[in-house]
């Protein structure tokens, strides 16, 4: 039997319903997960969170200062390292690569991306750690360095390709050799894209836990220079959320709070600079 | 962009050393291979991964052959590996999160593409997109302190009362479990299925939409019989994408799953993941063969993440013509 109009009618108010159920949802989860920790972390948060080292099981207080810095660092250095490689990778795939060549580095960079993070951890492990036999905040800057080349690459070339080719034809017919057109007019026309790209890119290895379980493996002193091992704020949370203490549970959320907070402020500004640009690129 | 003539200092033909010279002094031959080093990294990077990996599991994989991966036993002080257990829990919290974030995913993304005026749908979206953005041990503060407690209050109960006879449902319920893990990961892989989804389902064509919608179809009939259809093979590709992330998804499920080694009908029963079993057993590992057997692990999982990931993008690229993923 054919659906009369009436069902049809129906039927269509139902799903489109149930479909604006679910985006409410999704949307919903993020407001959740923010909720619970303002209220958890604000709850737990002091000013010796952000001065004062761990202290030992059973005392009360305490901080996670070394954990910050130690995050502050190994991001640093996995900055230095992944940037440079992603940026000039990219500006290869915008500007210079030929169709197929471009085609083969672009997926295996895709690839590369979604490597799961762990794995990236076992081979910095195997690479860095392995040979120099210890574990330090240096493997865990590269580990999350190789993490941010993809994600550098693919942003660095979207944002060059969306610039008009008349740019680069003007620059060029007023004599300009390519490399000069590339670097005074095609990249600081991309400038702002780029740079907010790079801001996201920190932002997601931020939080990356997994890659530093056994690089930077974890500290609960100061780790000076760049061979000991140092603390992180995500493999703090970590340890942190898993021991059977509660004081340790209370750092945890304030620790949470603090990196959530970080992240997301990352990328609102990120992705608000983005929309103010000539072009609304996505992802 | 390459079709751009490039513009060199006409080098005089003495000899293909000077013009190499004048054209590395002209700074075309240096950025050219600058660039184009940095962008062979990825090669590198790539194969480096494939050899540590496979050089480092050679102990293991000597030793276990193909039995490592159907072997049961999980013994580090007998010195006996299987990963059967690991990848049981992988691949069931996978699917379990996948039956959850499917049709919630899809909803939002049909949701977002076709009902939400553009404002909306920018505005929902710029949110999902921070969703995707909460680092993976948030999942796991909240999956341990919030979401159990919820799931051992009130979820579970209900389900056992309801359908406490299938042998899904069956045995005590400690909080950390199978079940657990696969409700955080399905929060997690959302926003993936949602914004790939979204922009596979914007990139079918407005003809298509029309001529349906001019043959007397309802909007939700236009979505259901032409739109989706249209865009199946990009979300597949979105599908593809998420479980690739749910199975290498290490933090959130490592703190959720209860990491015991076995394999339980019953979802209730705590298990273990592969990402779970290196990020816990690691560091500890005695012994050079438990060390290989764990980055064998590792490699298992590189190996079935990295060939799904390839058919995902292959999928969304045929699906969005040249869009990326």
């Amino acid at each position: 039997m054919k659906p009369s109009y009436l069902q049809k009618k129906i039927v269509n108010y139902l799903m489109f319903t149930l479909t604006g159920i679910c985006a409410a949802v999704s949307v919903g989860i993020l407001f959740f997960i923010l909720g619970y920790l303002v209220y958890n972390g604000g709850k737990s948060l002091n000013l010796s969170f952000f001065t004062k080292l761990p202290v030992p099981v059973g005392e009360v207080g305490g901080g996670m200062a070394n954990a910050i810095v130690g995050s502050a660092k190994v991001l640093l250095l996995a900055t230095c390292i992944g940037i440079p490689i992603g940026f000039l990778g990219g500006v290869y795939l915008s500007e210079y690569s030929r169709k197929s060549v471009a085609f083969v580095i672009r997926y295996t960079t895709d690839l590369l991306n979604g490597v799961p993070s762990i794995v990236i951890g076992i081979v910095v492990y195997g690479l860095v750690v392995h040979p120099m036999k210890h574990f330090s905040t240096f493997a865990g800057g590269v580990a999350l360095g190789i993490m941010m080349i993809p994600i550098s690459v693919r942003s660095t070339e979207e944002f060059l390709l969306a610039v008009p080719v008349s740019l680069r034809e003007a620059a060029l017919a007023v004599g300009a050799p390519k490399w000069k057109a590339i670097v005074t007019v095609v990249i600081p026309a991309a400038m702002r894209g780029i740079i907010s790209g790079t801001m996201l890119d920190i932002a997601r290895v931020a939080g990356e836990t997994a890659p530093l379980l056994f690089t930077a493996l974890g500290n609960q002193f100061w780790s000076p220079g760049w061979n000991q091992p140092s603390a992180t704020l995500p493999v703090m949370i970590y340890t942190y959320a898993i021991s059977p203490y509660e004081d340790w549970h209370r750092q945890a959320w304030a620790a949470g709070f603090i990196l959530l907070t970080l992240v997301l402020l990352i990328n609102v500004l990120a992705r608000v600079a983005l929309s103010k640009g000539i072009y609304v690129p996505r992802g | 962009m390459s079709s751009i003539p490039v513009s060199r200092e006409s080098a005089l033909p003495k000899g293909r050393a000077l013009s190499f010279w004048r054209r590395l002094r002209a700074g075309e031959e240096l950025a050219y291979t600058i660039t184009l080093t940095a962008a062979a990294a990825m090669l590198l990077i790539t194969a480096l991964i494939v050899y540590v990996l496979f050089s480092q599991s050679a102990l293991s994989r000597a030793k276990f052959g193909w039995g490592f991966l159907t072997s049961s036993t999980w013994d580090p002080v007998a010195g006996d590996f299987g990963a059967l257990p690991f990848i049981y829990g992988t691949v069931v919290t996978s699917i379990l999160a996948l039956l959850i974030a499917i049709p919630l995913g899809l909803g939002s993304a049909v949701f977002l593409a076709e009902l939400a005026t553009p404002k909306i749908s920018n505005a929902l979206t710029f949110l999902i997109e921070l969703l995707a953005a909460v680092p993976s041990v948030i999942y796991g503060l909240i999956g341990i302190f919030v979401l159990v407690p919820i799931l051992e209050q009130s979820v579970v109960p209900v389900l056992k009362t309801a359908f406490g006879a299938l042998p899904i449902f069956q045995g005590p319920f400690y909080g950390v479990s199978v079940f657990s893990a696969g409700i955080v990961l399905s929060v997690m892989i959302v926003p993936f299925i949602i914004s790939v989804s979204r922009e596979v389902l914007l990139a079918v064509a407005r003809d298509q939409r029309e001529a349906s919608l001019a043959l007397g179809a309802s909007q939700w009939q236009t979505v259901w019989r032409v739109v989706i259809p249209n865009a199946s093979t990009g979300i597949m590709g979105s599908i593809f994408l998420a479980l690739a992330r749910a199975l290498g998804e290490t933090m959130a499920v490592t703190m959720v799953i209860g990491n015991t080694p076995q394999i339980k009908a019953s979802l209730l029963a705590p298990g273990y993941s592969i990402a779970a079993a290196i990020a816990n057993q690691f560091t500890e590992a005695t012994g050079d063969l438990y060390l290989s057997a764990l980055i064998e692990l590792g490699l298992v999982l590189f190996g079935v993440t990295f060939v799904l990931n390839g058919l995902a993008r292959i999928l969304i690229l045929s699906t969005t013509k040249g869009g990326h993923a």
